[in-house]
């Protein structure tokens, strides 16, 4: 499967990563690269098998429904590029 | 005492014991070596006032006779852990300032008893490499050099950093992580000993996070001696991280009792690769008949889905990646792009990352989101994970026939020049992990042992591969393995 620079276009988007369109076509030689690498699991039977979900057989923790933490907006706050009155600020989302 | 930066972990902690060194002393003499060393590029961001206030409280621990094993003991910290107020920037740009409110598990259980932070280690970016050579700070370089050549080599990555700062003595120990080698292949490079633990040993916890199902941190450390009781007080359970095991830790030092006779050690012929120098073949059979002679039994084994491991690995971490990654906004921390008039949040996004996040970052990332991508999602995801269930089994098929270990090459190749894997497709990068990714995506144990130089001068490792939760077992092989190859060479210095 090949992928052109319409999709290699479409892809920058989804990661929400900026791509000029002069690096475009770059990008998507590498992306057929890895590709064309990976496609070797085509070979592979997998007729029946269960996809990996945990490496260990583990059933997860279940914990108490109660309130443990909080209380901490300065923390959560202090490494931010722009915080105001206790938020988060970010440009307007909604017109 | 003189250059006690060269000592081992079990040698600082019975000098610290009889009151032979102090702590303060020990830290010291990393400092100054640390300062001496800034031509390796293997501490970022140096904490000698941290680790003073850490040396004395240290010393008044083991003056009140309350000593575990690692009190005193002065680490470096691979950049991918979180220290509270110490910056922790996975060696990107897009955390450039950042400084974690809190501390790590592992950090936490290391600090807690009474090891010593000297500061923070040069990594790949967000540990996605195998040369250093991704990193924001620059590259890391390997103290050892080829014979009669000034030529500077990669320590090898993710933790280029750790593996070059132990291997040139700069710290008694390091932190590390693995998520596809990361530990094992650089102290290969530096002939040091790395293990990477039983997924769920060792709490994720504060550790930023590249593909959260395949991602674990382990010591490397100058023997094997020094891992079994750095992971022991690295490991135990969390409740903070909802995959980290609840189970016992055990004396890992302990089990080191050198006798492993009837021991049975596989040897699997999938891991005979064309193109593998013949002195790695060559040192992997040496490696088998040590353990031969002291009492193991060496079988032939199949490992039969082993080529598919790399090509599976390169779609399930990018995949996870990419998921992790998304966190890195431009809103909560990290680094924001400047706005132009009119943009807005999509455009905050997009250049916040492409200006925060470095080449070989957004290639995984971008890779990760198409083999999630509507219509692709079978395709490659989830046949992967498929694939990723077999190559499990053929280690559980290997060891229900009674074998306790599997003996492997650590790498393809000794240490490689910086640069030189510039221009080459980023396959052949990752073909470095060859030989290691298949233990991270069956969850096993696996420890890097220097078993030997190779004709220019360079180390070469082994890999032994373990069962689940026997890294005890495993340490005391590596143990015996270490022991018959005698192997103390150290690089000479230039730096």
């Amino acid at each position: 499967m090949s992928i052109d620079m319409e999709t290699a276009r479409r892809v920058a988007k989804l990661a929400r990563i900026r791509v000029e369109e002069d690096q475009l076509p770059a990008l998507a030689g590498e992306f057929n690269a890895i590709l064309g690498f990976v496609e070797q699991l085509s070979e592979v039977d997998v007729e029946g098998v269960e996809p990996m979900t945990s490496v260990t057989p583990q059933r997860l923790k279940r914990r108490v429904d109660v309130v443990n933490d909080g209380s901490q907006q300065d923390k959560v706050l202090a490494n931010a590029p722009d915080a105001r009155e206790g938020f988060f600020a970010v440009p307007k989302v909604v017109e | 005492m003189s250059d006690l930066n060269k000592l081992t972990i079990a040698g600082a902690r019975d000098a610290l014991r009889k009151g032979e060194v102090t702590a303060v002393e020990l830290t010291s003499a990393c400092l100054t070596a640390i300062e001496g060393a800034d031509a390796l590029g293997a501490f970022v961001h140096k904490t000698p006032d941290v680790a003073n206030d850490m040396a004395v409280a240290a010393d008044a621990r083991i003056k009140s006779g309350d000593a575990p094993a690692m009190c005193g003991i002065p680490l470096g910290i691979k950049d991918l852990f979180c220290t509270k107020g110490v910056a922790s920037q996975a060696g990107s740009r897009i955390l450039e300032g950042f400084k974690p409110q809190y501390e790590s598990t592992v950090t936490s259980n290391l600090f807690g008893s009474g090891a010593v932070m000297l500061g923070k280690l040069n990594m790949d970016e967000f540990a996605m490499g195998s040369s250093n050579e991704t990193s924001c700070y620059g590259n890391a370089i390997n103290p050892w050099r080829r014979d009669g050549s000034d030529a500077d080599l990669t320590p090898g990555g993710s933790s280029g950093g750790s593996a070059s700062a132990v291997a040139a003595d700069l710290c008694l120990a390091a932190t590390g992580t693995d998520t596809g080698g990361s530990i094992r292949q650089p102290a290969a490079f530096t002939g040091i000993v790395g293990i990477k633990p039983t997924y769920g040993r060792v709490s994720r916890w504060g550790v930023v996070a590249f593909a959260s199902s395949l991602d674990q941190a382990g010591p490397m450390t100058k023997t094997v001696r020094d891992s079994a009781i750095m992971l022991s007080a690295m490991s135990g359970h969390d409740a903070k991280d909802s995959t980290s095991a609840d189970l016992a830790v055990p004396d890992f030092e302990a089990m080191l009792t050198g006798d492993i006779r009837g021991k049975k050690i596989g040897i699997p012929k999938e891991y005979r690769m064309d193109g593998t120098p013949a002195e790695i073949e060559k040192l992997w059979a040496a490696g088998a008949d040590m353990l031969r002679d002291a009492g193991a039994e060496i079988v032939d084994i199949s490992l039969p889905h082993t080529k598919y491991a790399l090509p599976a690995y390169y779609v399930i971490a990018p995949a996870e990646a990419s998921s992790n990654l998304a966190r890195y906004d431009g809103v909560r921390y990290g680094h924001r792009a400047t706005l132009d008039a009119g943009e807005g949040i999509d455009d905050m996004y997009e250049k916040s990352r492409a200006e925060g996040f470095g080449h070989e970052v957004q290639r995984r990332v971008m890779i990760g989101t198409y083999v999630l991508s509507a219509g692709f999602y079978d395709a490659y995801y989830n046949r992967a994970r498929k694939v990723r269930t077999l190559i499990k089994k053929d280690f559980e098929d290997v060891f229900a026939t009674g074998v306790d270990a599997i003996l492997t090459p650590a790498t393809p190749s000794a240490a490689f020049g910086i640069g030189e894997m510039t221009d080459a497709d980023p396959i052949q990068m990752y073909l470095n992990d060859v030989f290691t990714v298949t233990v991270n995506l069956a969850g096993l144990p696996g420890v890097s042992v220097p078993a030997g130089l190779d004709a220019q001068g360079l180390p070469l490792g082994l890999q032994l591969i373990g069962k689940p939760w026997e890294e005890g077992e495993l340490l005391n092989i590596a143990h015996t393995l270490e022991t018959a190859t005698g192997f103390v060479s150290k690089p000479a210095k230039w730096w």
